[in-house]
């Protein structure tokens, strides 16, 4: 006997297509969490341990040993500080690096968006090609930039350096965020009286907790990830967590410490991890947000 | 006296000409209404009015003031938008200061101005609220408080009810005339709808290219358009046009597909045309007569009705006549039939009479 049908129509719970699409997507999740399964694992063994090689097994004797050197003792070289002082390095780094090229992206996407001066289709167009240049080509001019302007080897040096980097992407973000808000809302702030500044701090920042979100994940992503600009601009002594983090573990004298490698690079990666697990959601809709209108 | 003086104003974006030799005085106390279809310039001249855009030619006064190099800010102005334009972050009480306070106006005078606009618009009750907690037609009120509290002598308005619903936007069209007669300071309102245009103005000016093409009151404009784009823009539905020639003489005669409409009664402006020459015969809907009544008209002929739209107060029927489609209104409360032979009628004196080529009323 056939049911007549009435109401919403039912829901499969287990069709073909729905058990498909999860056996793939946690077969995914588990490929990519396998190495950081075995990286925690290992972090918490003491060395006789890790010498057995069985790189998969639960810890018998569960230890933070190696997470205390990696942090404290550790030896980079001829310093045996351990990561702290990468860490430090690596905040003072940041935080400046941050904010400054956020603020100056920030009003340089506003000015391009609204106040459309004369040429500023080839401004936009040269910020961008600029993302486009590797990296690499434009090392030795700002090397020479840097020394010229008495920066190099400095926490100054690299600062400036990530916030030239930092503009074009950040630029994009900003200057397509605000193309997407009204802009009878900028003339009417106009007619208001507000100005240039006025109408940026107390029209245009208010309305954009998203963005500037957006922008501080990346750049503290990246700039916390740096590694290239970290070791050539900002001098030994200020070399950030990354470059210190490779100098724990590629120390060619002595035993290989595998479990505090292990503890190090999680340290150095937790922050980055921190961020996309606090802001997860905002990441995804700035993203879209900035790509949707070009 | 001229409230708005705008000389020989033109505007390009690049090649493009987007406003051409504009000339346009505006009295004060004068509702203006700009219409025309979009992309006609009718909301960049606005802004070029508010001073939004800056113009590559001419002149613009505001009280006898050159206001042509100045800010928006200091050209006397308010201005209402389409999609209200509030500050989304601020309470409508913060909307509505906004202004005074970059204006740096002492606070208990911007308590004040806020208290007077918010009563006059009735908007008391929602000083507090932010813009997404209000419906469209409370934003829209905002959106007009803001630009009351500037106390100034010209309110320009960019297609302030194309956002609302067809209900709400003829509460806030009766709303706008009551505040227009109230406070009786110079408005120009931008819009592309007749009806609002009709009924708001004191004048309208038709654009279309950037160009002005007749600037006259609201009756003048439905009852004797300069051209046929005018006669066609005006008028809902619109005005029938057929093709056909003129026999001067003294006894003037329209010829159109083997029928002959009498002009004899027709006001001609600028002596009339010459004999043999095509013209178009533009004939609204509403100024046909129908049955006993169509006799007495000065032009009377029977038709079949071929498609009955019936729109309540009004029936429309079309129809052909002299080989041309012809619908015209009749009252809604009588009865019509597909295929049923109507004598139809009208005077040409409510007609209208366009020159083929150069498109103007003769």
């Amino acid at each position: 006997m056939s049911i007549e049908p009435i109401g919403p129509r039912p829901q499969r719970n287990f069709d073909p297509t729905r058990i498909m699409i999860y056996s793939v997507l946690i077969v995914a999740a588990l490929y990519y969490l396998l190495p950081l399964y075995v990286m925690i694992m290992t972090s918490l063994k003491g060395m006789p341990e890790v010498r057995l090689g069985n790189i998969f097994a639960p810890p018998v004797e569960v230890t933070f040993e190696p997470w205390v050197k990696a942090w404290d003792t550790a030896c980079t070289g001829l310093y045996c500080e351990g990561l702290k002082v990468g860490f430090w390095n690596s905040v003072q780094i940041l935080i400046p690096s941050v904010i400054i090229s956020i603020a100056i992206a920030s009003v340089n996407g506003y000015a391009l968006s609204f106040w459309r001066f004369k040429g500023a289709e080839v401004f936009f167009t040269i910020l961008i090609f600029g993302s486009f240049i590797p990296y690499q080509v434009m090392l030795y001019p700002l090397v020479i930039i840097t020394r010229e302007l008495g920066i190099f080897g400095s926490l100054a040096g690299v600062i400036f350096i990530h916030t030239i980097f930092g503009m074009p992407i950040l630029t994009l973000l900003f200057r397509n965020y605000f193309a997407s808000l009204p802009e009878e809302l900028f003339k009417a702030a106009r007619v208001d009286g507000a100005g240039f500044w006025g109408i940026f701090l107390k029209i245009l920042v208010p309305m954009s907790p998203p963005i500037f979100v957006v922008a501080i994940i990346l750049q503290v992503t990246g700039i916390w990830n740096d590694f290239l600009f970290g070791v050539i601009f900002a001098g030994t002594k200020n070399f950030p967590m990354t470059v210190q983090l490779n100098n724990i573990v590629n120390t060619t004298q002595g035993v290989k410490e595998y479990n505090v490698n292990m503890a190090a690079t999680i340290l150095t990666g937790g922050v980055p991890l921190l961020i996309y697990f606090l802001s997860g959601k905002y990441f995804v809709r700035g993203i879209a947000a900035g790509a949707v209108k070009g | 006296m001229k409230s708005i003086e705008i000389k020989d104003l033109s505007l390009n974006f690049g090649d493009l000409k987007v406003l051409e030799d504009l000339n346009l005085d505006i009295y004060d106390g004068e509702f203006l209404v700009l219409l025309g279809a979009s992309g006609c310039g009718k909301s960049t001249l606005l802004n070029c009015i508010a001073g939004l855009l800056d113009i590559s030619d001419g002149q613009i006064f505001i009280k006898g003031n050159n206001v042509t190099w100045k800010e928006p800010k200091d050209r006397g102005i308010g201005m209402v938008f389409q999609s209200y334009a509030l500050y989304p972050q601020m309470s409508v009480e913060g909307n509505l200061s906004f202004g005074l306070k970059n204006a740096g106006i002492p606070k208990a005078e911007i308590v004040e101005r806020v208290a007077r606009a918010a009563s006059i618009l009735q908007i008391e009750s929602l000083l507090k609220r932010k813009p997404a907690q209000l419906s469209g037609g409370q934003r829209q009120r905002v959106a007009i408080g803001r630009a009351l509290v500037r106390e100034v002598d010209v309110f320009l308005f960019d297609e302030p009810l194309s956002n609302l619903d067809a209900k709400l936007r003829a509460e806030l069209r009766v709303e706008i005339k009551r505040l227009h007669q109230k406070l009786s300071n110079t408005m120009i309102y931008v819009t592309h709808d007749q009806i609002e245009a009709l009924t708001l103005a004191d004048r309208i000016a038709i654009m279309r290219d950037g160009k002005v093409q007749q600037l006259d009151t609201p009756h003048a404009i439905y009852n004797h358009p300069n051209n046929k784009y005018v006669a066609g823009f005006i008028g809902s539905p619109g005005m029938n046009f057929m093709p056909g020639k003129l026999n001067g003489g003294g006894n003037p005669q329209f010829a159109t597909g083997g029928l002959s409409v009498d002009l004899s009664r027709y006001p001609f402006e600028n002596g009339g045309s010459a004999d043999g020459s095509e013209a178009w015969l533009g004939v609204r809907p509403e100024h046909v007569s129908i049955g006993r009544d169509a006799s007495g008209k000065a032009f009377s002929h029977e038709v079949a009705v071929e498609v009955v739209e019936p729109m309540g107060s009004d029936t429309l029927v079309w129809t052909t006549l002299a080989d041309q489609e012809f619908r015209f209104r009749m009252d809604g409360q009588k009865n019509v039939e597909v295929g049923e032979k109507l004598n139809i009628g009208f005077d040409p004196v409510s007609a209208s009479v366009f020159d083929m080529q150069t498109e103007n009323r003769l």
